[in-house]
C-alpha cells in the first residue's frame, strides 16, 4: 500500500544547494495560489463592467465575503487590514483547494507554514495594538466587572490564552489538511490495494473504500474552504483585540 | 510517528524520506520560510496595491451609477406628473371655453328668435288693424247703399201700390224714420 505520509514530503525540483533557496515543491504551489488569486481579483476584473460577467461576479463575491467578516466581527474601522486579512484568506483557500487535486501538495499541511501565517496575525495584533492604544493595549488582559481577589487569576488565564493563541490558530488547520489528506489516501490505497491483491473479488470489494474516498473528497473541499474561513475569521476576532482592548 | 517501520516496506527509498515525519524536518523549514515570505509579499502587494482598489472602484462605480439612475428616474417621473397635470389643466380649461360658448351661442340665438318672433307679431298686429279699418269702411259704404236701395225700393213699392210715386225726400224721410227704430 502506497504511504499515506508521502505525499507530504518537499521535494526539490530545482536544487541550489542547502541555501534554503532550492525551489520545491511546495514553493510552485504556494505560487499557484499566488496565481489563482491574481487570476480571480485582477484578471476577472480587468474589464471593470459594471454589470459584472460570472468570473467578475466570482471575484466581487470573494471580496463582499471578507469585507463583510472583517466589518461584522472588527467594525468599520478593522478596513485598514483588509489587504491582510484578504490575502490570507485567499492563499490559504486555494492551498487548500489545489491540495485536494490528486499528485498536488498541500502547502497548508505543513506546520510551518501555517504557525508562520499565525505568527504574522500574532505580532500584527500586538504590534497595532501598541502603536495605536500604547501601554493601554494591556487593558485586553483586565475584563471589566471581576472582583478583585480573583483579578490575579483571571489575567493570568487571559495572558495565557492570548500567548497560545498562535499554537491553536495554526495546528487547527494543520492539523486538518494533514488529517484530510491521510484519510483520503489511505481511503484510495485500500482501492488500489484489494484490486491488486484479490483480483476480481477485490475490484467488487474496492467500491465500497472508492465510494468512501469520493465522499470524502467532497468533505474536503468543505474542510478546505471552512478551515480558510476559520482561520481568517480568527484573525478577524484577533485584529479587533488590537483595535478595541477594552473589550 | 510510525515512519520508520513504514519506510522499510514502501517503495519509495527511505532515503528520500530522510527517516521523518515531513512537516517535523527541519531542514525544509528554511525553503518554505523563503518560499512563503516571498509569495505572501508579493500577494500582498498584489491584493493591496491592484486588486482591491480596482475591485472597491468597481463597487463604488456601480453605487454612483445606480443612485445617478435612481435620481434621473425621479426627475423623469417629477417631469411626467407635471406633464400629467398640465396636461388635466388643459382639458379643463377648454372644457371651461367650449361650455362658455354654448352658453353665449345659445342665449344670442334665443335673443334673435325673440326679436324676430315680436317683429312678425307686430306686422301681423298692423295688418289685422288695417284689415279691420278697411272692413269697417267696407261696412259704412254697404249701409249707405242700402239707404239708398231702401229709399228707391220704398219710392217704386209705393208708386206701384198707389199709382203715384211719393216725393223722393217724402220716401227718404220714411226709410230714415224706419232704420231709426
Amino acid at each position: 500500500m502506497a504511504d499515506p505520509i508521502h505525499q507530504f514530503e518537499i521535494v526539490d525540483l530545482v536544487p541550489l544547494g542547502g541555501t534554503g533557496l532550492q525551489l520545491t515543491n511546495s514553493a510552485v504551489f504556494m505560487m499557484a495560489a499566488v496565481a489563482v488569486t491574481g487570476f480571480l481579483m485582477i484578471g476577472t476584473t480587468a474589464g471593470r463592467q459594471l454589470v459584472p460577467g460570472r468570473l467578475q461576479s466570482m471575484a466581487e463575491v470573494t471580496y463582499e465575503f471578507v469585507a463583510d467578516m472583517i466589518r461584522s466581527t472588527a467594525g468599520e474601522e478593522g478596513m485598514r487590514f483588509f489587504p491582510l486579512v484578504f490575502s490570507l484568506f485567499t492563499f490559504i483557500l486555494f492551498a487548500n483547494i489545489i491540495g485536494i487535486v490528486p499528485y498536488t501538495f498541500t502547502v497548508t499541511s505543513h506546520i510551518v507554514v501555517t504557525a508562520t501565517l499565525a505568527l504574522l496575525v500574532f505580532f500584527t495584533v500586538i504590534g497595532y495594538g501598541l502603536y495605536s492604544h500604547g501601554l493601554g493595549f494591556f487593558r485586553l488582559f483586565v475584563p471589566h466587572g471581576i472582583p478583585g481577589y480573583i483579578l490575579p487569576f483571571v489575567v493570568l488565564i487571559e495572558i495565557v490564552s492570548f500567548l497560545s493563541r498562535p499554537i491553536s490558530h495554526s495546528v487547527r488547520l494543520f492539523a486538518n489538511m494533514l488529517a484530510g489528506h491521510i484519510t483520503l489516501k489511505v481511503f484510495a490505497g485500500f482501492v488500489a490495494g484489494l484490486g491488486g491483491a484479490l483480483g476480481v473479488v477485490g475490484w467488487i470489494g474496492g467500491i465500497l473504500p472508492l465510494t468512501m474516498v469520493t465522499a470524502l473528497t467532497a468533505l474536503e473541499l468543505l474542510v478546505a474552504f471552512l478551515q480558510a474561513y476559520v482561520f481568517t475569521l480568527l484573525t478577524c476576532i484577533y485584529l479587533s483585540d488590537a483595535l478595541h482592548p477594552g473589550h | 510517528m510510525a515512519q520508520p517501520t513504514q519506510a522499510t516496506t514502501e517503495h519509495v527509498p527511505a532515503s528520500e524520506h530522510g527517516g521523518g515525519f515531513p512537516p517535523f524536518k527541519a531542514e525544509t523549514y528554511a525553503s518554505q520560510l523563503f518560499w512563503l515570505a516571498l509569495c505572501f509579499v508579493v500577494l500582498y502587494a498584489m491584493v493591496s496595491k491592484i486588486a482591491l482598489p480596482r475591485m472597491a472602484g468597481i463597487l463604488a462605480d456601480r453605487r454612483s451609477r445606480i443612485d445617478g439612475d435612481l435620481a434621473e428616474a425621479v426627475r423623469l417621473k417629477g417631469d411626467a406628473d407635471a406633464a400629467v397635470a398640465s396636461y388635466e389643466k388643459a382639458l379643463a380649461d377648454a372644457r371651461n371655453r367650449a361650455h362658455t360658448i354654448a352658453t353665449e351661442t345659445r342665449e344670442r340665438l334665443a335673443a334673435e328668435s325673440e326679436a324676430h318672433r315680436k317683429s312678425v307679431e307686430a306686422e301681423l298686429a298692423d295688418k289685422l288693424a288695417a284689415a279691420e279699418k278697411s272692413i269697417a269702411a267696407s261696412k259704412t259704404a254697404a249701409m249707405a247703399n242700402v239707404r239708398g236701395i231702401a229709399v228707391d225700393a220704398t219710392g217704386a213699392i209705393v208708386g206701384r201700390l198707389l199709382g203715384k210715386a211719393p216725393s223722393e225726400a217724402a220716401a227718404a224721410a220714411a226709410v230714415d224714420h224706419v232704420l231709426k227704430r
